[in-house]
């Protein structure tokens, strides 16, 4: 018999489950398009007829589901081989991010937070895949993969930000959960309070007449916070370049969606805004389905996108996930659906990569991080006098910053920061016509 | 003879002018609310990153007729009317100022702003600091704030302390059309959030402006007070609608021949305490009046301060605080009136703290 816990996976995982045993068979064929019109889509080629060509057309195994709207992403997508090995050493390099991470912290070297990642990684090696270089993306807090991925952080300024040490992204006064870079507007420790950021940050986008969008990520936990529905409105009105990603890893901390949402599907939740629910195990799944949130945001303005995963970890380090899911759970799912194993073996049926080259891109990653947790370990913290440093970004009249005993310590910056000198764009007589 | 007389009447007038600025008819007058909305008129000219949003900001020319004209000048792009959903639309405003827009995001009023206290503390105030000085946030959060008239507990709060207790804040508190036009310009230009409590009693109330205050680059600087009248005996500091009363006060001292110096603080954080402490070199009393409640109120802050400065050895009796009596605003006209302080109460106050030398004036 089903456990009250178990039987919420019906709703999440096992749905995913379903649909990849009904696709199991799915067609794969090699191409030299990059980008398969429409018409391909109805009659898949046969595969591994001839040699490996530089790009393959993989017909996604699970279908998308849609919310209105009459046409979804692309199912049939290519996949180039130089694409290919980006994407398998992202994937890779996440993991392997997150086990560095996990060390860390158990060696006690990051302290509070520490969110892995671990298991979802298809979800942001496909989004950033679609991404174009201009286009933002703001998270929530479980945003290590995020950081170096969208935000082009390296691997030591991630891990030296979680031991708080001076070479982290935000010189280790930020944490685990406030990296920030260009286009990269930072994780949020504050469930949901990112997406009415993001939205703000496409209104900028739009006001300045940019071709950006902004990627706005929350989870399933997040899914039931009021501004998520405040913001859908507004962006609705105001047709706002903005895409609402769902990644639903089936558990807000301890809770299963289905305790937690009336209603799991969350790519229908924002009523009058299309939705597509897409596979977000599968990073060409992903990838098809925020190429299309782009345009169509673009275009027509906002639009949720859920992605259907799963961590492995618990909610926070501290998180002991057995009382809420079972180990075989987590088996299952790591046997079945695991978004590295799943775009590897693509790779190697797709004839795209070879087994050496799957170990020259492990060998790789597996430098970059050793040297990255060897830099975070042995980086200093800042000095005492960024203690005070960086609170405001104008200090004239500031007088002094409290200490612990008194009045005595004086403002500080750091560093020029990315806020524009003031600009006078507009002369006043130019706007002295219409009252 | 007839000098004494003139000398007197010009005192009168000088009297008047403090208490009650409508009277010099000959001087150019602006009320609050025209100062407000020839700032923000100023700055979306002068920067076309500048943008107003907020509820019936745009085509009801806003609740109070703050953004009066404003719509129909720069049109729906720059003059935005919000639906009612606080915490939505000063969350999108915190993201389009990190992402180099400058939002103006106006609070119908500020009890209001409880809805959207996070985005103000957590997203706008310390997103500076999080990011080791990467990413600032020019936003300016501004409404009317502290106690209406008759409009019970949920629409009368003053939130000068609430506001101010948060590093990463600038918090401005204007008082005349001086201080609301030349502050809020200040904060439209600043490149950290700032928090402009404005006063609904005050909007309708004109004072006199020169041509200095109507320049379109006149600013007030923030973290600035301004003495509103010099005096030797007593300091009184005030903010917003409070400065009225203390002028009143100064007025009903003067009549005792105690010569009180009113101080405006204009901006609550920073606070200008290099000014009090100057005036209390001076006068070595103070008592301090606002309509906010006592406990960790902007009173309470300013005790502190002395308690931890040498400037307290200047002092000859101890600080006083006038403030809004501590409990929820009730309705009731009469309970009402009693629950902020009056300009009897500042001036017991004052009394108590001269104590002797009160008497011997």
């Amino acid at each position: 018999m089903l456990s009250s816990m178990q039987r919420g996976l019906i709703s999440g995982i096992c749905d995913l489950m379903q649909q990849t045993t009904m696709h199991r068979a799915a067609h794969s064929t090699t191409a030299q398009q990059t980008r398969p019109q429409s018409q391909s889509q109805s009659q898949p080629q046969p595969k591994k007829e001839i040699l490996p060509e530089d790009s393959c057309l993989v017909h996604l195994p699970i279908d998308f589901k849609l919310h209105r709207l009459e046409h979804g992403p692309d199912t049939l997508v290519s996949l180039k081989r130089k694409e290919a090995s980006l994407y398998l050493r992202q994937l890779m390099a996440l993991r392997r991010l997150e086990a560095a991470a996990a060390q860390l912290y158990k060696e006690q070297l990051v302290r509070g937070f520490c969110h892995l990642y671990t298991g979802q990684e298809a979800c942001a090696v496909g989004v950033c895949a679609a991404l174009r270089p201009q286009d933002n993306l703001i998270a929530g807090y479980r945003i290590h993969g995020w950081a170096y991925l969208h935000g082009g952080l390296s691997a030591q300024a991630v891990l030296a930000e979680l031991t708080g040490r001076a070479s982290g992204c935000a010189r280790g006064k930020g944490g685990s959960m406030h990296m920030y870079a260009r286009h990269f507007y930072g994780g949020h420790g504050i469930v949901g309070a990112q997406i009415p950021l993001g939205a703000g940050i496409a209104l900028a986008s739009k006001y300045q007449q940019l071709d950006a969008v902004c990627v706005a990520l929350y989870g399933d936990g997040a899914a039931n916070q009021g501004q998520l529905f405040e913001s859908f409105n507004m962006a609705q009105l105001w047709k706002l370049p903005v895409v609402f990603v769902c990644e639903n890893n089936n558990y807000g901390m301890a809770t299963s969606s289905w305790r937690a949402s009336s209603n799991t599907n969350n790519y229908t939740r924002g009523d009058y805004l299309p939705g597509i629910w897409a596979d977000g195990q599968d990073v060409l799944a992903v990838r098809s389905a925020i190429e299309f949130a782009i345009d169509y945001a673009l275009q027509r303005g906002p639009l949720i996108v859920e992605l259907c995963t799963y961590r492995y970890a618990g909610h926070s380090m501290s998180d002991c996930d057995s009382v809420y899911r079972s180990r075989d759970e987590v088996q299952e799912v790591r046997r079945r659906h695991d978004a590295v194993e799943r775009f590897q073996r693509l790779c190697v049926d797709q004839q795209l990569l070879s087994a050496e080259h799957l170990q020259e891109i492990a060998l790789e990653v597996r430098r970059e991080m050793e040297l990255a947790v060897k830099a975070a370990k042995s980086d200093e913290e800042l000095p005492l006098t960024h203690l005070w440093s960086d609170v405001y970004a104008d200090n004239a009249l500031q007088g002094k910053i409290r200490g612990v005993l008194g009045q005595q310590l004086e403002h500080l910056r750091t560093t020029p920061g990315r806020e524009k000198p003031t600009k006078c764009v507009l002369q006043k007589a130019s706007l002295n016509t219409s009252t | 003879m007839l000098r004494s007389r003139l000398t007197q009447a010009a005192c009168a007038a000088q009297r008047a002018f403090s208490t009650s600025p409508r009277v010099l008819a000959a001087v150019k007058q602006m009320t609050v609310r025209d100062g407000l909305n020839s700032a923000l008129d100023d700055e979306l000219a002068r920067d076309d990153r500048v943008l107003l949003l907020g509820e019936e900001v745009a085509q009801y020319d806003g609740a109070y007729k703050v953004s009066r004209g404003l719509w129909k000048k720069y049109g729906d792009k720059r003059i935005i009317d919000t639906p009612i959903t606080e915490m939505g639309f000063a969350g999108i405003a915190v993201g389009a100022a990190m992402a180099g827009l400058r939002p103006v995001c106006e609070f119908m009023t500020f009890n209001f702003s409880m809805q959207a206290i996070d985005h103000v503390i957590n997203s706008a105030a310390k997103t500076f600091y999080m990011s080791a000085g990467a990413v600032n946030v020019p936003i300016v959060f501004r409404g009317p704030n502290g106690a209406a008239s008759g409009v019970a507990a949920q629409h009368s709060q003053c939130f000068a302390a609430w506001y101010a207790h948060c590093p990463g804040l600038k918090v401005v508190s204007p008082y005349d059309t001086e201080d609301a036009r030349g502050l809020l310009k200040s904060a439209i230009r600043d490149p950290d959030p700032v928090v402009v409590l404005e006063n609904e009693l005050m909007y309708g109330t004109a004072f006199p402006v020169d041509d200095k205050v109507t320049d379109v680059d006149f600013l007030v600087p923030i973290g600035k007070a301004k003495i509103m009248r010099p005096g030797k005996d007593i300091t009184i500091v005030a903010h917003s609608k409070a400065v009225e009363t203390a002028l009143q006060t100064a007025a009903e001292l003067a009549k005792k021949g105690i010569e009180a110096e009113v101080i405006n603080l204009r901006s609550i954080r920073p606070l200008d305490m290099d000014t009090i402490f100057a005036s209390v070199r001076k006068t070595h009393h103070l008592i301090t009046v606002e309509n906010g409640w006592p406990q960790h109120g902007v009173g309470a802050e300013i005790c502190a301060r002395f308690m931890e400065n040498e400037a307290f050895f200047e002092l000859d009796a101890p600080v006083w605080r006038c403030c809004g009596v501590d409990v929820p605003m009730p309705y009731a006209k009469t309970l009402e009136a009693h629950a902020l302080p009056r300009v009897p109460d500042v001036t017991e106050a004052a009394l108590k703290v001269l104590g002797g030398k009160a008497r011997s004036k």
